[in-house]
């Protein structure tokens, strides 16, 4: 019954048609890992395009940090809201674009359990693309993250003495370490039973190392030990280095630094968590 | 490379463990290639891990796979080339419309993007899916879907696909149009591995097929062997009050002369019969007596019933499960 022709055009115009579209052992090459890539991050761009809602949560939560800590503490934190500016905006940055990373792992996971990341793991390319293009297309986020961030920044008073230029090398310093982050929590994503143990974890993960840091204000008045976790705190060294930068007084450590720190996570967590994406599952 | 292997797919002993268990079970399978192969099981048999092994997304623990003489463990990739999977092992993106779908499966198997996005148009509307090329595919009906999702799987023809109950959910017409897509694709040369709850779709389409219980193999044949085996007709019969049933039962078998079996519905028996004359006479003769039938009917044999023939035990979904549960309580 399966080799008689005439079935197939019997119940259905769709079954004729399809005949004509059959590749016909038509069969193109091997697709490159750089397309491969390409390809995912096409994808997380289209998911973006469709889905422009999810703009808002990015935006919002950096916006109202901002209002809120320079307006509610910012007088007591320093001599006027408009010197805390100063000193804050470069902060919020780092804390926008880290608290941004989370949604990797989250977005991962919810992949993964939808099943179409199994649809790509019987395709022959390179695997790690579909890693790879996820964390890529997860940049675009942080740039609009800081973009608008910086912005309102900016309509509030924020000045800048690094000028434009300053500015940008910061925003580009915090892509890095963003994109960086970002392996610790696709690790956290692959291995997370549900999304929303990975947020949970994540922020129970973050906040202390946010606040625990030189975001907020100075260690200068904690207590020596908090001082030494303050310092040693990668979430400081990247506030420093944007703060440096924006006001242009960035020296080659500080920003060094934080690419050293970024180069050490991605060369950890990235085979990491890759090795746990091939073998999810698997076994 | 011009002699093709006659198998698509060959196992031999094949197993997997699940927490202790053995889901598949040292199963030997071998699927030739063009054509259709069923794989006929319940929920929980096997299948579905068979399936994940054989498409390079599961190791095996013991035994080997071999899809077109390639083995899957040492040679995914070129497993992969040849292969597509689709249903529920393998979904498509609900985030993205029927041709962003279809452009990134070109994509990611080689085709530049203009003429991937020649082959998602071709292919949108060879499936007939025109109107809603551009529609997200979380909008897209439940018979639509499944027809991108084999779209999607055959951008590049493969030359296995794996089909997971394909038309599980479907109403009739949606079902008949993913019918005629298998039929066509095997016309095109493509093996098609099938998995299926229904004897029915398997009867429709398959040219051989493998029953599958507890991971192991227990019976494998044409589709008209495998009911050969049985009775050609199974009558099912429900009865107004529950507490009549061992009545009715007496005397169906009496009439009958075949075993009448209990169904896991208190008031229901079912007897597979040769002749539907035998069942004409029995029901007249049930009709002369004050036993009350609220329904009944005649048909083919069901998946459960070519298990309950074959292994003597039911198809083990919950319903069944929990029959058990009673019984062993009672």
């Amino acid at each position: 019954m399966t080799t008689s022709p005439d079935t197939v055009d019997s119940t259905t115009a769709a079954g004729g048609r399809l005949r004509t579209v059959l590749s016909a052992g038509e069969r193109p090459a091997r697709a490159t890992a750089v397309s491969a890539t390409l390809t995912h991050l096409w994808r997380a761009m289209m998911a973006f395009k469709h889905f422009p809602v999810q703009l808002i949560d990015i935006v919002l939560m950096p916006l109202i940090f901002l209002l809120m800590f320079t307006y509610l503490f910012g007088g007591a934190f320093a001599d006027s809201t408009e010197e805390y500016l100063q000193f804050y905006l470069p902060g919020v940055t780092v804390q926008a674009v880290v608290m941004m990373t989370v949604y990797t792992g989250t977005s991962l996971n919810t992949d993964i359990h939808k099943g179409i990341f199994d649809r790509f793991r019987t395709l022959p390319f390179w695997q790690p693309a579909t890693l790879a293009g996820s964390l890529l297309g997860d940049v675009l986020r942080y740039v609009v993250a800081l973009a608008t961030t910086v912005s309102l920044g900016l309509l509030l008073g924020f000045r800048p003495d690094g000028g434009f230029l300053g500015v940008l090398a910061a925003v580009l310093v915090l892509i890095v370490f963003g994109f960086s982050v970002s392996w610790i929590f696709a690790a956290l994503g692959v291995v997370a039973s549900e999304p929303e143990r990975v947020s949970g974890t994540s922020m129970i993960v973050l906040y202390p190392l946010l606040f625990m840091s030189n975001i907020f204000v100075m260690p200068e008045t904690m207590p020596g030990w908090m001082q030494a976790v303050v310092d040693a705190n990668p979430m400081s060294h990247a506030a420093t280095a944007s703060r440096e930068l924006m006001h242009g007084t960035a020296g080659f450590w500080d920003v060094g630094l934080v690419l050293c720190v970024s180069a050490g996570l991605v060369a950890v967590f990235a085979p990491l968590t890759m090795r746990l994406y091939r073998n999810k599952n698997a076994h | 490379m011009n002699t093709q292997p006659t198998w698509a797919i060959e196992t031999s002993g094949l197993v997997k463990v699940y927490n202790g268990t053995r889901a598949v079970d040292g199963l030997d399978l071998s699927v030739p290639t063009g054509l259709v192969y069923g794989i006929l099981g319940p929920n929980g048999s096997g299948k579905s891990t068979t399936i994940r092994m054989l498409a390079t997304l599961l190791r095996p623990d013991g035994g080997t796979a071999r899809v077109f003489g390639h083995d899957v463990t040492d040679e995914p990739d070129t497993v992969r080339r040849r292969i597509s999977v689709t249903g529920q092992y393998a979904s498509v993106d609900e985030g993205l419309t029927g041709t962003e779908n279809l452009v990134m499966m070109g994509r990611l198997q080689g085709y530049s993007w203009a003429r991937a996005r020649e082959r998602a148009a071709e292919l949108i509307d060879g499936f007939g899916l025109g109107d809603a090329r551009d529609r997200l595919l979380k909008t897209y009906s439940g018979g639509m879907r499944r027809r991108l999702d084999i779209a999607a799987s055959i951008v590049v023809t493969p030359d296995l696909l794996f089909l997971d109950e394909p038309t599980t959910g479907l109403d009739p017409r949606s079902r008949n149009q993913v019918w005629d897509i298998v039929r066509a694709l095997v016309n095109a040369g493509t093996t098609v591995l099938l998995t299926t709850q229904y004897l029915d779709e398997a009867d429709q389409l398959a040219d051989r097929v493998a029953v599958i219980d507890h991971g192991r193999m227990i019976a494998e044949g044409t589709t008209g062997e495998l009911k050969s085996s049985l009775g050609s007709n199974v009558l099912r019969l429900r009865l107004h009050d529950a507490r009549s049933r061992a009545e009715a039962e007496r005397l169906l078998s009496a009439e009958l002369g075949v075993t009448v079996h209990r169904d896991s519905d208190p008031a229901a028996l079912t007897a597979r019969i040769d002749d539907p004359r035998q069942a004409m006479r029995a029901l007249a003769e049930l009709s002369r007596t004050p036993l009350e039938v609220r329904s009944f009917s005649l048909g083919q044999s069901s998946l459960d019933e070519v298990f309950l023939a074959l292994t003597g035990h039911p198809a083990e979904d919950r319903h069944a499960e929990e029959t058990a549960e009673e019984e062993r309580a009672a």
